[in-house]
């Protein structure tokens, strides 16, 4: 790999050991990769919490804070595994909330800002075209490269935070013209006025083309798609299909034309979604033993609009005896809501709202789920209704309206 | 050194030489989605290894499903000593090898033929990341 004089500097460790492990780390992922360089980025957003980095990546997370270990760039952390407001209430270890407090503390030492968001790209930096960036979780990086024609690979935690020691990735995948081009298409010819359709798509498109450098092209929508609309398709593709990229044809700023957007591969596939496809997918659902007690928006994190539309379709209403409904979303996109009067018309009809956390990822989950008898998980993203399957919920997508009444009735349909 | 049964080329490799039995799936993977990170049992309902036990097993994957977590979650499990010994993936996504890289854990990517058609699960076999190989060492005495 050809490195610069600065970065040969680091890795003699002139900007000592905890740059130089960064660096060397992040070589060995670019050579498994055959990147002839490292590239250097602008921001980072990277996924730590107590969840997923056990004792282990806490006691990692120690050594290197020991090791005077800073950030050299604007990193912002990812939705974490506890609000702490809801310890108490949802029976979290607390234990383990001492360790995510002890976690967050560590990652400010070295200047990471923990922002606790999923909707970075909604809430806190957008970058432009062309602009390389460090992000994860993978609905961040889907976003930025498909809707800002900004340049990421899937960078989880370790890779993330090495990338903010040094300001540097390693060039392949998304960082390179040649796997930003579109490798399929994928005809709308469905109405899609659900953002649940819209995640409903990533599954369908996503499950029989897994693959990290598969990039959909998209076109045929007679309508410009909205960011929320935009951020459950592309986190529904990240999750079901592992896709980094898509393009849609005269929305994305890489997709003028579907030329374009192809950059001259031929695509091996094209698919075309139609209403009738989207009818058969909720269908196909399992209701399981019927049970709709427990109701999650969340995964990824609402944004203001979602919440607003929320709380109008909860206002005046009472969630059924019996039926929790869990609402997840940034600090930034609460204070604004609650400010707006959003969020006290929620938590009139006895909606829970959670902050700087996504459901998924809640600590004691398995232990939570058993405790409160939850079977079904009812929900209109398709990402969530993917990925919460290893704590055994048996998972039900349904459109948001339709949450709102099952939540509101306690009947499924 | 045991005698070679079958060799299968990879494309991409990192990690260690190691041996250790296969797991085979036709499902790809996640730590996060998949598995149940406390006992390294795939956990997840109706996944084609659901109640298979990973620990220092060979694992071989055709694909890499969605999921940052695989970065930490690794060297998590290596931690807690639920760790497989080699990740073996048809195609992979970065989040796979940079949790690996960081878990030090042998990970490979690509295959000359499709493995499911020559190593069983519970045959022995090696990853040589250096000379690109998986080499089937023994049959399973079940099989």
């Amino acid at each position: 790999m050809q490195l610069t004089a600065e970065e040969q500097a680091m890795l003699r460790g002139d900007q000592g050991i905890a740059v130089k492990e960064a660096i060397e780390y992040l070589i060995k992922v670019g050579k498994f990769w055959d990147a002839e360089r490292l590239v250097p980025v602008t921001n980072v957003h990277m996924m730590g919490d107590i969840e997923v980095m056990g004792d282990g990546g806490l006691k990692w997370l120690e050594c290197t804070a020991q090791k005077k270990a800073r950030c050299a760039v604007n990193v912002s952390t990812n939705a974490r595994s506890f609000d702490f407001n809801f310890v108490e209430r949802l029976q979290q270890d607390k234990g383990e909330a001492a360790k995510e407090k002890k976690l967050i503390g560590l990652l400010q030492q070295m200047n990471v800002a923990t922002t606790d968001t999923c909707i970075n790209y909604q809430t806190i930096y957008q970058p432009h075209l062309g602009e390389r960036v460090a992000w994860g979780d993978t609905g961040t990086v889907i976003y930025a490269n498909s809707v800002f024609g900004a340049r990421s690979n899937f960078e989880s935690g370790p890779a993330a935070f090495a990338a903010g020691l040094t300001q540097r990735v390693p060039a392949y995948g998304f960082q390179l013209d040649e796997h930003r081009k579109g490798t399929f298409t994928v005809r709308l010819d469905a109405d899609l006025d659900d953002l649940a359709d819209w995640g409903a798509i990533g599954k369908l498109i996503g499950e029989p083309n897994q693959s990290y450098f598969q990039v959909p092209v998209f076109h045929g929508l007679k309508r410009t798609p909205h960011a929320d609309e935009l951020k459950h398709l592309g986190a529904a593709l990240a999750s079901y299909g592992s896709m980094g990229m898509f393009h849609m044809v005269g929305v994305t700023p890489e997709a003028p034309t579907l030329e374009a957007a192809l950059g001259g591969n031929h695509p091996h596939t094209e698919m075309t979604i139609t209403n009738a496809d989207l009818q058969r997918l909720y269908r196909g659902y399992d209701l399981h033993d019927g049970k709709c007690d427990l109701i999650v928006f969340s995964g990824p994190q609402l944004s203001l609009w979602e919440i607003k539309s929320l709380s109008e379709r909860f206002d005046g209403k009472k969630v059924h005896p019996g039926t929790q409904v869990f609402v997840t979303s940034s600090n930034g996109v609460l204070s604004a809501a609650r400010k707006l009067g959003y969020v006290q018309k929620l938590e009139a009809a006895d909606v829970t709202l959670m902050e700087g956390v996504c459901f998924y990822i809640l600590q004691n989950l398995s232990q939570m789920r058993q405790r409160s008898g939850w079977t079904n998980m009812i929900s209109n993203s398709a990402k969530i209704v993917n990925i919460i399957g290893a704590h055994r919920f048996n998972t039900i997508l349904r459109r948001t309206q339709e949450c709102v009444d099952i939540a509101v009735s306690g009947i499924i349909r | 050194m045991s005698d070679v049964l079958a060799t299968i080329q990879v494309n991409r490799a990192f990690g260690d030489v190691v041996e250790g039995e296969a797991v085979m799936s036709e499902e790809g993977f996640s730590p996060r989605y998949d598995l149940d990170r406390w006992t390294g049992v795939i956990s997840k309902p109706g996944h084609k290894l659901e109640g298979t036990q990973i620990k220092d097993k060979i694992c071989f994957f055709p694909t890499a499903k969605g999921g940052i977590a695989a970065g930490w979650a690794y060297y998590d499990i290596k931690c807690k000593g639920i760790a497989p010994r080699a990740l073996v993936f048809g195609v992979t996504n970065p989040v796979m090898v940079q949790g690996a890289v960081f878990a030090n854990m042998t990970i490979t990517e690509g295959w000359s033929q499709r493995p499911h058609d020559v190593i069983k699960t519970g045959d022995w076999v090696r990853v040589d990341p250096n000379r690109r190989v998986i080499e089937l060492l023994r049959r399973s005495k079940a099989g």
